[in-house]
């Protein structure tokens, strides 16, 4: 589980466009993995068993970790680090992982969309990984799985482990009522320290798009003159 | 130095996004460039004219499995000691992009937008669309997903031959059941027009003002967030922070009022056209060009203009 900024947030940057400039920020939990929960919890009740929520995170994540909680997830665990990128998330929840059934990432996070971890972990455990999924079944340890593909969507077969990543379909989120987030401040939210491995990448600068120059308006009753006008700029 | 390109193929015929990847890394300038592919190929002429040097083609492996494949990929890149892979960022490109870079033990970035500069950093698209971010690969060996849309093809002819490599074909955990193809629809991502529908519409009765359009400009068709959320249209349509970003060279957005969220997933766009009744939608500010009026009585005029040029 990711912690992302929400997403009507406008992106800024600090610190000579080195860091992202939380001011006035609202984290939340990033909404494919939202979908990663909510039908981890309807697999684990069709089939027994629980699900954990896992992250990589500073403290700062532990009230979004506590809002998984009262989802539903039994337990959670942090590793205590910074996220530098995905493979070194995937490098940290892969020892974790192994001991389970079935992970379910999210397709990306909203903030730095590398939709990597699914196919990472796939590759660390040496489990079948299957990615932007829209429906799972799991039956006699068989997962029926439905997931996007480039025009068009297919539907699998595969035996658990898994790892697979939520794609929008997936199923609606479940909220959290009165009686489970009072229940989830029991929960066991264990901290776990970070395993050394080697920084793939480094984050330097960012920057925001160009600002657009201004908009060319076309009278509504002369929709050919915008035909006209893009053909002069070569645009179709 | 030397590079290896998968270049995904369709019906037997490279993808322009396939091509755009080896053209890409014929640009790094970092050495020689390998293609491959699988199964059914247009041939070597195709590749050798936009840079590689040389084309691998593995056996056809059925249904596309990313493990079965990604492995196969791995064990070329390997055979020929190469220190970049490059892979287009589409939903089969980014299945296997991360498990070649962890087969590899290589650093991975998905997203990216730019050649590497002089100090070796990558642009790659963050936040959704609303920003950009200069990343530097650390490892000896680099998996790039570069973005459709992002990179002319350019012609930059090499003389190139045909390569055997020996690969192991795995096993592969999954079966496929049913493949279930949009035919004749072109993929959102790799999409050089798109034509996308928002509440203004009305209703999912009223779609056939965005695909006569988009027939025209033999565009892919996209919808809003609330278009989805209703069910008018399938959620593999939905471009925005929670659906797809897209980068097509124009994107012409019809009764959208241009959400922050939307902006996010659509901002990349070269030229974006929007056309609502609404003078105040905010989408005007991020628009090339604007129509203020009733998509009703726009879009059929539109389309007709088209017809008739």
């Amino acid at each position: 589980m990711s912690v992302v900024p929400d997403t009507t947030t406008k992106i800024a940057f600090t610190d000579n466009d080195t860091k992202f400039n939380t001011d006035g920020v609202t984290f939340i939990v990033n909404p494919y993995d939202e979908l990663a929960l909510t039908k981890g919890l309807e697999i684990a009740e069709a089939n027994g068993g629980t699900v954990t929520v896992c992250h990589v995170g500073s403290s700062s994540s532990d009230a979004a970790i506590r809002k998984a909680l009262s989802i539903g997830a039994s337990e959670a665990i942090r590793i205590d680090a910074e996220p530098l990128d995905s493979q070194f998330v995937a490098s940290q929840i892969a020892p974790i992982a192994k001991e389970y059934d079935m992970v379910i990432t999210g397709r990306e996070s909203i903030d730095y969309n590398g939709g990597a971890v699914c196919g990472l972990l796939g590759a660390e455990l040496n489990w079948p990984s299957v990615n932007v999924v829209t429906e799972i079944a799991v039956a006699d340890r068989k997962a029926t799985i439905e997931h996007d593909i480039d025009g068009g969507r297919e539907e699998l077969e595969v035996n658990l482990p898994v790892v697979v990543s939520a794609q929008k379909d997936l199923c609606e989120p479940r909220i959290p009522n009165m009686k489970s987030i009072m229940q989830a401040r029991m929960k066991p939210l264990n901290v776990v320290p970070a395993i050394e491995v080697t920084q793939q990448s480094e984050y330097h600068t960012y920057d925001l798009p160009p600002a657009k120059q201004g908009v060319k308006l076309v009278d509504a009753s002369d929709p050919a003159a915008l035909v006209e006008m893009l053909k002069l700029e070569k645009i179709i | 130095m030397a590079i290896l390109v998968f270049v995904e193929t369709q019906d037997g015929k490279y993808k322009k996004a396939g091509l755009e990847a080896v053209s890409y890394a014929a640009q790094m300038n970092a050495g020689e460039v390998t293609a491959l592919c699988i199964g059914e190929h247009e041939g070597l002429d195709a590749v050798a004219k936009i840079g590689a040097s040389s084309l691998v083609v593995l056996p056809d492996m059925g249904h596309f499995d990313a493990q079965k494949v990604s492995s196969a990929i791995s064990q070329v890149a390997s055979n020929l000691n190469v220190d970049t892979v490059v892979i287009s960022n589409s939903y089969a490109g980014k299945d296997i992009a991360p498990q070649i870079a962890g087969q590899l033990k290589a650093s991975l970035a998905t997203n990216v937008v730019s050649l590497p500069n002089a100090q070796g950093e990558v642009t790659r698209g963050v936040y959704s669309g609303k920003a950009f971010a200069q990343v530097k690969l650390n490892g000896a060996k680099k998996v790039l997903a570069i973005t459709p849309n992002s990179f002319d093809i350019l012609d930059n002819t090499q003389t190139a031959a045909m390569k055997e490599v020996d690969v192991t074909i795995s096993e592969g955990g999954v079966v496929l059941k049913e493949l279930k193809k949009v035919t004749g629809k072109i993929p959102l991502t790799e999409a050089e027009v798109v034509i996308s529908g928002g509440r203004g519409l009305k209703g999912p009765e009223n779609w056939n003002l965005v695909e006569d359009l988009a027939d025209e400009l033999n565009a892919a068709t996209a919808c809003s967030k609330p278009v989805s959320d209703m069910e008018w249209r399938p959620h593999s349509e939905h471009v925005g922070q929670t659906g797809i970003t897209i980068k097509p060279n124009l994107y012409i957005a019809i009764g959208i009022s241009g959400a922050i969220q939307h902006l996010a997933g659509v901002s990349s766009s070269k030229t974006i056209v929007v056309i609502n009744k609404d003078p105040e939608a905010p989408f005007f500010k991020a628009a090339d060009y604007g129509i203020v009026g009733d998509a009703f009585d726009v879009i059929p005029k539109l389309t007709e203009a088209l017809r008739n040029n």
